[in-house]
């Protein structure tokens, strides 16, 4: 016990003693809480359109007017051929075009039916699909409003049809506020990216500078070493995520609807497996470089397939059950669940669980493999 | 020249010979072109929801088979009480519930009208207002048939037609930002770490007392990143052409000059950074965390540019690989010339002549 705690001082002063690191370690992470968040905005607004008129009738101009008094579309073209329109989409300077025929109102009254046009560009798919989707239900509302003054107009009273409406509450996050999701995500990734992958750089960093077969020769145990790896990146994890959460909370004023136990209980059952792994990396690496590598690796596709960005629910089976053995899924699924639904630990069992396995074989697997032969 | 030659054979048996870095190399942008094509995807479907049936009349059951028959949702087991929603919310198992309220058919029929109820987690909300929509678009089409039927006049039937992916699949908008991303990092990475490694292990001093040119030093350093960028680049397209059906539409001539471009001004922010940095660790952390997350999120292809205030959207015009995105969606997806993306190009231009000015006059030539 007296050996790990020399040993705690000595890595203390170490990650303490490098300036650079440290301004990286701790500035960093708060400097682009404050501002990704700002950035990280999917909320689908600003569907620039262009629209072809070629009726010029009073229903067009209305069914114009419905579309931009909206508040959703934008309308960036105005143009006199669908070609036209067309080019402006291909230029990104509109996300869709609408085409009203010519005769649209004649051939409306007089034919009881009409087409319209819409073309999507759909490189960004939940733009296209939400865009068609607000344009659609625009179009048959306004649908409803010629028609109901079309009858009037008639003065031939006609059974109104029967019309079904909806009406929608968002729970946990009225206000559809996108950071209120984006800022618990962003900080897990600040987390791994900080303190579990420091971890592997730092055995590597001895390894080459020799320093670790001075250690090696002691009668230092293997996982005494090891712990004393570990625990300083444990509390820097810590104080980052505290950090984190205060940005949160000055800035975006989220505060965590659930239990803050919860949270670090969880935190640290995720440090255990991200530093784990760390230390398994740096078990096969000889060299910075290779620890670099072999990380980045890892936290390329942890960034990008465990749900920060694009839900882990809408990926194919097989994909979700790799990404089930990433511990960045489960808890930014637990952050998400407990900051904004206050679930608690019956809630999360699963993917405590989960990181807890995770964490074990990772630890076990790194253990085994770390020799304290050079 | 000889000695510039010599020299850069030197970089790339350093390179060579570490086959873990080079797993990554290589083992990176295949690894992340096959999982995010075929893995990520934007398009929300089994969306797992309940529904509450106070009703159960011929309309609700109706509506309830067609939600149930719809791919975007996942019926679940139908609720007893508020309290149990709660709870299913809390743990995840829901993502909307569906509430007809009671008298359903009958409040249709002689009021001529009736409002279902949708509850959503919102916490996510991008799914809450997606499955919403898709809920609205089911009634809003039993709607349409419910006028018909009435025999109402002056339909108008929306016709959609999505350009470029029909499919609506994630893969045409991640396959762009995955090459920008990809050799961004790994251009900068590599760089900054393997001229802050000389640094480190003092190699540096004795390449600055010989008479080598600092330039040679310079060149004989980002040559080797080049063409590994470069055989990078070819794989991914290879890659997507084979497996995710994206060919390049446009000229590959075209993408492949701006891809060398925007690999030229990656390179030269590596060298800025090793510039800095007095350890590896420093380098490696400045430019996994300066560059990561910033890459990630003001490149474009996650979250819509025009969405961040206006402070961010300056910021983001800095950010080279927003504009290397812009120009491969137009050159590789759509299939446009040099005339679309001639502003792009020349930005990409400057940027890179910039830096590497700049990083060139303040390589230092002393170490203390």
């Amino acid at each position: 016990m007296r050996t790990l705690l020399f040993l705690l001082e000595k890595e203390f002063r170490q990650i303490l003693r490098n300036r650079q690191i440290i301004r990286i370690l701790i500035i960093a992470p708060v400097i682009q809480l404050i501002l990704l968040p700002l950035a990280a905005d999917y909320s689908v607004k600003n569907i620039s359109i262009a629209v072809v008129d070629n009726d010029h009738s009073s229903f067009s101009r209305k069914l114009i007017d419905k579309i931009t008094a909206s508040g959703n579309f934008q309308l960036t073209g105005y143009v006199a051929s669908y070609k036209e329109a067309l080019s402006l989409v291909e230029k990104d300077k509109a996300d869709l075009a609408l085409q009203i025929p010519a005769h649209f109102e004649r051939d409306l009254v007089r034919e009881n039916s009409q087409k319209l046009f819409i073309a999507i560009n759909a490189i960004e798919g939940v733009k296209a699909s939400l865009g068609g989707a607000y344009l659609s239900s625009i179009v048959a509302d306004y649908n409803a409003d010629i028609r109901m003054q079309w009858q009037t107009g008639l003065s031939t009273t006609m059974e109104e049809a029967p019309r079904i409406s909806v009406a929608s509450s968002y729970w946990y996050n009225p206000y559809l506020n996108y950071k209120l999701y984006m800022v618990p995500a962003i900080l897990v990734t600040l987390v791994t990216a900080m303190a579990a992958m420091q971890s592997a750089f730092n055995i590597v960093q001895e390894k080459e500078s020799g320093t670790i077969e001075q250690i090696n020769v002691t009668p230092i145990k293997k996982h005494i070493f090891i712990s004393g790896k570990l625990i300083p990146f444990l509390v820097l994890g810590i104080i980052i995520f505290t950090l984190g959460l205060l940005v949160g909370w000055i800035f975006y004023g989220i505060v965590p609807v659930g239990n803050l136990l919860v949270l670090y209980g969880s935190l640290v059952v995720y440090l255990f497996a991200m530093l784990g792994l760390g230390l398994l990396l740096a078990t096969y690496s000889a060299t910075q470089m290779q620890a670099m590598s072999l990380s980045f690796f890892f936290i390329n596709i942890f960034n990008l397939m465990s749900g920060v960005f694009s839900s882990v629910d809408s990926m194919p089976q097989w994909a979700q059950h790799i990404v089930a053995t990433f511990p960045p899924s489960h808890f930014i699924k637990i952050m998400r669940m407990v900051v904004l639904k206050g679930s608690g630990f019956s809630d999360i069992t699963y993917h405590l669980a989960a990181m807890a396995v995770i964490g074990l074989v990772l630890n076990t697997w790194a253990v085994i493999n770390y020799r304290k032969t050079a | 020249m000889k000695q510039l030659i010599i020299f850069i054979k030197k970089e790339f048996l350093h390179v060579f010979r570490d086959r873990k870095t080079l797993l990554m190399l290589f083992g990176l942008p295949i690894a992340q072109i096959v999982l995010f094509g075929f893995a990520l995807s934007n398009e929300v479907k089994d969306s797992k929801i309940v529904v509450a049936d106070y009703s159960r009349d011929a309309v609700t059951t109706q509506l309830v088979q067609k939600i149930a028959s719809s791919k975007y949702f996942d019926l679940q087991q139908s609720l007893q009480s508020a309290g149990q929603l709660q709870a299913a919310f809390k743990k995840g198992d829901i993502k909307m519930a569906v509430i007809f309220p009671a008298n359903f058919a009958t409040d249709l029929v002689h009021t001529r009208k009736a409002t279902i109820q949708i509850i959503a987690d919102a916490s996510d909300p991008n799914l809450a207002t997606t499955v919403t929509n898709y809920i609205t678009q089911i009634i809003n089409d039993y709607n349409a048939q419910l006028s018909n039927d009435a025999g109402q006049p002056l339909q108008i039937r929306p016709e959609v037609q999505m350009l470029y992916n029909p499919e609506l699949r994630g893969a045409p908008n991640f396959v762009p930002g995955v090459m920008a991303l990809v050799l961004m990092l790994v251009c900068t990475m590599m760089t900054s770490v393997s001229i802050v490694k000389e640094k480190e292990l003092g190699t540096m001093e004795i390449l600055l007392v010989s008479p080598f040119k600092t330039m040679y030093i310079i060149i004989s350093k980002l040559t080797p990143n080049l063409l590994i960028s470069i055989v990078n680049l070819i794989i991914i397209l290879v890659l997507s052409s084979i497996f995710l059906d994206l060919p390049v539409k446009g000229s590959v001539f075209l993408l492949v000059f701006d891809s060398i471009l925007f690999i030229l001004t990656s390179l030269s922010i590596g060298l800025l950074l090793s510039i800095n940095a007095k350890t590896q660790q420093a380098a490696m952390m400045g430019s996994l965390m300066g560059m990561m997350l910033p890459t990630l999120l003001l490149t474009g292809f996650l979250f819509p540019i025009e969405n961040m205030p206006l402070p961010m959207q300056w910021l983001s015009n800095l950010v080279p690989s927003r504009w290397y995105f812009i120009i491969v969606k137009r050159v590789m997806l759509k299939g446009l010339g040099f005339t679309a993306v001639w502003k792009e190009t020349l930005i990409l231009l400057g940027m890179s002549l910039f830096l590497f000015a700049v990083s060139i006059r303040r390589f230092k030539i002393r170490l203390q």
